[in-house]
């Protein structure tokens, strides 16, 4: 059982910030295949949210084949996120402790490293959206 | 789908003044409702209009599809937690309880103990030795209590600190959970309003400027921001709700109309407090920044 937070202050929208966090653990193996998700009721008891907020946040997971709701037991996971890209995960730790040491021996600081870390990912979703219009 | 609470034209008029004018809405049955308004601006009257405390000077209400405002039967079906806190100040919470019992045919005892209980509350205890909070936790139990389909709260959160606000409203939330409420609330806490709620009515001046769902409502606007404009530009526009200027730059809050916008525009997704907010400020639409 996971337990969801929310962060009134960062605009991203209640229910989104559902989905990314039950994501974020399925990501990460904190949730797995057959865990239950915690109830509505529990949610809402416990956030003070509006119930349709937690259902749209579950009705957009199940959809997307994480999730499924079992009548009047709740809703429980199908499907593992921590796939391929996580079993390369200690490889890729270790090399990203060594760029991050070259970063800093460069002179940065943690505020530019992750805007240089935002920067390039927009960039490179940028480059697949454009490959992909191309081709389509 | 049910109405809960339906008004047609509803206005009422204290002596010269109209409270409230005008006012047409249908409050789908289940959902939860904020009300939010300035001070004054008739949401204490529209809430007592809905549960037949105060009868209309002109149009109707409807609650539940009747318009019988007397109507024991509604009546029922309704919980009202008023402005003030409505308990007896000298009697213990075991007493209220006892005294709801004997004044609501549907009053669920075991629920109203094992809520309080929850919360900690000792029943034992006279009303006034309770913390506002803990008063606040009685009068919303004691309306639950009566097994309503509709609660009415009048500015419930108002006097209470953030934890024991947070504590209110998970109380409430948990009882739409479990027994598919109905809720209309005013208050002018916008931010926690937002979490709360999925459906919105906005008054201002007597006068409701907006009865819809939360979520249209804050995915319905734009901020645009660009360089100043004219009187002209600005009427060409459409479906401003707000317009600020400064020697230079003009910034306009408007209600998406599926127009594209001039490109010198920079569109930005305004925070729901910030459309609130504009709403509310909305009696001269024209304010000037000088600088």
């Amino acid at each position: 059982m996971i337990q969801l937070h929310l962060d009134g202050g960062n605009g991203v929208s209640a229910y989104m910030q559902i989905v990314q966090q039950v994501k974020q653990a399925l990501r990460l193996g904190i949730l797995g295949p057959g865990d239950q998700l915690p109830t509505v009721r529990e949610v809402v008891a416990s956030l003070a949210i509006n119930p349709n907020t937690v259902l749209k946040a579950y009705r957009e997971l199940e959809m997307e084949g994480l999730v499924a709701g079992r009548q009047g037991q709740g809703t429980f996971v199908l499907k593992s996120l921590a796939g391929p890209a996580l079993n390369g995960h200690a490889e890729l730790r270790v090399e990203l402790v060594e760029w991050l040491q070259r970063a800093r021996t460069a002179g940065m600081d943690d505020d530019s490293i992750a805007a240089l870390m935002a920067t390039t990912v927009r960039e490179q979703i940028m480059a697949r959206v454009k490959r992909e219009e191309g081709a389509a | 789908m049910t109405t809960a609470v339906e008004t047609i034209n509803l206005g009422k008029r204290y002596r010269a003044a109209w409270a409230l004018r005008h006012c047409s809405l249908a409050l789908p049955a289940g959902r939860i409702a904020a009300l939010i308004g300035p001070n004054g601006a008739g949401k204490s009257t529209l809430l007592n209009l809905a549960v037949g405390l105060l009868p209309p000077t002109e149009g109707e209400v409807r609650v539940f599809g009747s318009a019988r405002a007397d109507d024991p039967a509604i009546l029922g079906r309704i919980g009202f937690v008023a402005q003030d806190r409505p308990l007896y100040r000298g009697f213990t919470v075991t007493e209220m309880l006892r005294f709801g019992a004997a004044l609501n045919p549907r009053w669920d005892d075991d629920l109203a103990r094992t809520r309080l209980g929850r919360l900690n509350i000792p029943i034992g205890r006279k009303i006034h030795k309770l913390s506002s909070g803990q008063q606040s936790q009685v009068a919303l139990v004691l309306a639950l209590a009566k097994r309503p389909e509709l609660i009415v709260l009048d500015e419930p959160v108002a006097t209470l600190d953030p934890l024991a606000r947070r504590e209110f409203l998970q109380t409430l939330m948990d009882a739409t959970v479990s027994d598919g409420l109905t809720v209309l609330l005013s208050s002018h806490l916008v931010g926690e309003l937002e979490r709360v709620c999925d459906y919105l009515i906005l008054l201002n001046a007597a006068q409701v400027q907006y009865a819809g769902d939360m979520d249209a409502f804050a995915a319905g606007h734009r901020l645009l921001v660009g360089p100043r404009i004219g009187t002209e530009d600005l009427a060409r526009i459409g479906d401003v709700i707000q317009s600020t200027h400064t020697d230079r730059q003009s910034s306009l809050l408007v209600k998406t109309n599926g127009h594209a916008y001039d490109p010198r525009w920079d569109v930005r997704d305004p925070g729901f407090e910030e459309i609130v907010l504009a709403y509310l400020a909305r009696r001269g639409t024209e304010t000037e920044v000088t600088r």
